[in-house]
């Protein structure tokens, strides 16, 4: 379509600030509505999946939790080439295609989106299975749909408050944020936290300690 | 441990380890760490999964109508084939049967991840395992139309057609941005295809990527979106209507035609373009046939694809269902998923605890408790940062599931081999791979080797095309004859429930064997166990120092070079091999996905 936009979020929703990007498409598809050129959708962790989707939009919004060594909830908004985007071919699993090498695919293939925005956020707590936003995190939602928005109206794409209800492709059910929640069973029913030697690098007072060779008490 | 001889395999852990992690700042997985001999000959492989998946625990308490959902979010890549083993579980455990329609509904879903998930692994990720993309770019295009045009029909081969890619690859490989096949190990000598093989491949690699989003339009259908398409305990969230017009709601004949169309093409690929390629490849690495681990000893398959609805025995299954034990091809085995004593997981060498390791527990019974403990004699480093793990001492996040008692190899290469030896019941495996090893000019045993396995996974997207289009047209002769029903809702209420259930639903997944073992109380999910395919292959040592497939895939196998392990890659590469739940954190300095260290 001649303005066609994708506005994607990206993220496993069941590690904890990992689901940002989900929980801001999520949240905009709540509050706003977009006509037939704008296609929301939550991407999970489909990784090369979601490379035709991508192909097919002219226009690229991407929300995602993202590591650029900022203060947990610091906001990071790179645009077009400032994207990082790559290949790495000794990956393990298709599971490692992450979303930059998707944006390689996509370049590759000569059907990069001709303007992206990446809206990120830096998360504070990974290491939470089954747990919802941090509250720094969660407070930068509506930052990020102002971002998204300001991006709409530049590009000269329709959007307004909701009126009609949300589609029930996004947000609803037992995975919406709400119901995820509410769900969720106790700490003492259900282990809540992940490998350290992977998560703690998410840390900074940890990526430093490593660096100078100390060991990092665990955290339970 | 020094050495010692298990399952038929001598382990020597005494020379100079390497260490393969593709632990990075992105995501977590899989690593290995094999131990080479003077002559870089593996002879001690560990491998271990670097990351806790607890998707058992969040599930406790919740509806187990909607654990699909959650299921589906277990991993980017096998959403749908989680989702429809956990609603076969809680029907399982309900009693509710499901209509026809709704059956073979699943079944064309099913085959369609298959035939995708396939594609995009062969091209995606296995296949720059054999081809060299930068001796792509020294291959005459000429050449290349004339290879192209001798092993196949497809009509995009003319010499202007790869002139013009290898051109944009130029372009690619020396844009300073992208910079996206640096990271090869471009050049090894362990790459044994001429240029013009190479680039023929790299032109159908991209136009697999392409032609991918053909494939998925078939769950959006059939599910109601995609990602994360709609599933229902009871049937499928789909109605039929053929009078129905429009794109929204009912599938009408209008869908119904699409998704013919994309059957068609999708099987025209496969045929003209996946299998041609995957031979022409194969014929340069018949003499490379390490990799084949258990797969001429123990393999495994539960089976999938149902004829009938509701009926989950092997006879009715179009994908076959057994084990295979010591090598024994006269014998296929039956396999009981609710018998305590077949399937059964240990932690001796895993980070989780059990109140009794001596025992193995049978998913019903199954604990999932971590315990993370990097330790042993040889152990190095610490908890944040392992340099050596000790395989004598726990050291992996996956438990060891055991079918009575033995390791076990699950994915395509079982399946086909299970159907090999069942010609009566599966004539299309037995046809299509007699002809393959007749066009390579290979023995059986040949079929024991990463080749092998690689080989398997073209044969069944064959098949599973084959049976999406008969599974196709069931559907369509079912609507004829008036049958629209595609849900059983008489037990959608909890007040229908007994007080306690369990249930075990199954799948066969791209990669293997999966099964979700249910208990519901009080109309509550009161356990939830997975036990997916990946742990199988990926399994640790258990208490008899039996190791598991990946590790004894790796045994025996050369390295051409010690600091770029491509032959480990490749052989695990071709498991597809998936540890789920992937965090997929953005950085900007993604470059290093994979360390390799050798000490």
């Amino acid at each position: 379509m001649e303005n066609s936009l994708l506005i994607l979020g990206i993220g496993n929703i069941l590690w904890a600030d990992e689901g940002f990007g989900v929980r801001c498409v999520e949240a905009l598809d709540a509050g706003w509505q977009f006509g037939d050129e704008v296609k929301l959708m939550d991407g999970g962790t489909q990784g090369l999946y979601l490379l035709p989707y991508i192909e097919d939009a002219r226009r690229l919004i991407v929300f995602d939790a993202v590591d650029y060594g900022k203060r947990p909830g610091e906001m990071v908004i790179a645009r077009n080439d400032e994207v990082p985007r790559f290949m790495g071919v000794k990956k393990m699993s298709l599971h490692q295609t992450g979303f930059q090498e998707v944006l390689a695919c996509a370049a590759l293939g000569g059907k990069l989106p001709e303007s992206m925005t990446l809206i990120g956020v830096q998360p504070e707590q990974l290491e939470d299975y089954g747990g919802s936003l941090c509250d720094v995190v969660k407070a930068r939602i509506p930052d990020a749909l102002k971002v998204a928005l300001e991006c709409v109206a530049r590009w000269g794409i329709a959007c307004s408050l909701r009126t009609s209800p949300a589609g029930a492709h996004i947000g609803s059910g037992v995975l919406g944020m709400d119901s995820y929640e509410a769900g969720r069973p106790s700490a003492e029913q259900a282990c809540r936290y992940g490998d350290d030697r992977f998560l703690d690098r998410f840390r900074f007072d940890a990526i430093s300690s490593l660096e100078s060779g100390q060991v990092i008490p665990a955290e339970q | 441990m020094g050495s010692y001889e298990t399952q038929g395999f001598k382990l020597d852990n005494s020379g100079k380890r390497v260490v393969v992690d593709p632990i990075s700042r992105i995501e977590g997985h899989l690593r290995v760490e094999v131990n080479l001999d003077s002559d870089n000959v593996i002879r001690n492989a560990v491998s271990t999964g670097t990351m806790w998946r607890g998707l058992e625990v969040i599930l406790k308490g919740r509806d187990p109508r909607d654990a699909w959902a959650f299921t589906e979010r277990i991993c980017g890549v096998c959403t749908g084939t989680h989702a429809l083993t956990s609603v076969r579980a809680v029907e399982d455990a309900l009693g509710i049967q499901i209509p026809e329609n709704a059956n073979t509904i699943r079944n064309i879903m099913q085959l369609n991840l298959f035939s995708h998930d396939h594609l995009v692994h062969f091209y995606h990720l296995h296949a720059l395992d054999w081809v060299d993309v930068v001796s792509a770019l020294k291959a005459d295009p000429k050449q290349t139309s004339e290879l192209a045009q001798s092993i196949s029909s497809w009509p995009l081969s003319s010499p202007g057609y790869f002139r013009d890619v290898q051109g944009r690859l130029q372009k690619f490989v020396e844009s300073g941005q992208l910079g996206p096949f640096t990271n090869g190990y471009w050049g090894n000598p362990a790459y044994k295809l001429p240029p013009e093989a190479n680039l023929m491949a790299v032109t159908h690699y991209l136009e697999a990527l392409d032609f991918q989003k053909e494939i998925v339009k078939i769950h959006t259908i059939l599910g109601g979106k995609n990602p994360h398409p709609n599933w229902l305990v009871g049937g499928v969230p789909c109605a039929i209507n053929v009078n129905d017009v429009g794109a929204a709601g009912a599938l009408n004949m209008e869908r119904l035609n699409l998704i013919k169309n994309i059957l068609d093409r999708t099987r025209e690929f496969v045929e003209q373009v996946y299998i041609p390629d995957l031979l022409a490849i194969a014929s340069f690495y018949k003499d490379w046939l390490y990799g084949g681990g258990l797969s001429s000893h123990n393999v495994l398959s539960y089976g999938d694809i149902p004829q009938k609805a509701n009926d989950y025995s092997a006879a009715n299954l179009l994908f076959p269902r057994g084990a295979i034990v010591g090598g024994d091809l006269t014998k296929v085995n039956a396999v009981d998923l609710r018998d305590p004593e077949e399937i059964q997981e240990f932690v001796n060498h895993s980070w989780y605890k059990y109140p009794d390791e001596n025992k193995g527990l049978h998913p019903w019974d199954g604990i999932t408790e971590p315990n993370y403990h990097p330790e042993g004699p040889n152990f190095k480093g610490m908890r944040t940062k392992i340099e050596n793990l000790d395989e004598s001492a726990k050291y992996s996040w996956i438990k060891a599931p055991r079918w009575k008692g033995n390791a076990m190899e699950v994915g395509c290469l079982s399946r086909m081999l299970l159907g090999y030896v069942q010609p009566k019941q599966y004539p299309f495996i037995k046809e299509t791979i007699d002809g393959v090893l007749k066009k390579l000019a290979i023995p059986i045993t040949a079929l024991f080797s990463t080749l092998g396995r690689t080989a398997a996974r073209g044969i069944e997207t064959l098949y599973s095309v084959h049976l999406q289009s008969e599974q196709f047209d069931k559907l369509m002769a079912s609507i004829k004859n008036g049958d629209t029903a595609t849900a059983n809702i008489e037990k959608w209420d909890p007040s229908r429930w007994p007080s306690e259930a369990k249930g075990v639903g199954f799948t066969e997944a791209p990669r293997g064997a999966l099964g979700h073992w249910v208990k519901i109380k009080g109309g509550k999910i009161d356990s939830y166990q997975c036990v997916v395919p990946t742990t199988w292959n990926g399994s640790p040592r258990d208490a008899k120092g039996q190791i598991g497939a990946f590790e004894a895939s790796l045994l025996n196998t050369p390295l051409a070079k010690a600091d770029q392990p491509l032959e480990i890659l490749r052989t695990l590469h071709s498991f597809d091999p998936c540890l789920a739940c992937a965090t997929h954190i953005m950085s900007p300095e993604g470059q290093e996905l994979s360390k390799v260290t050798v000490r």
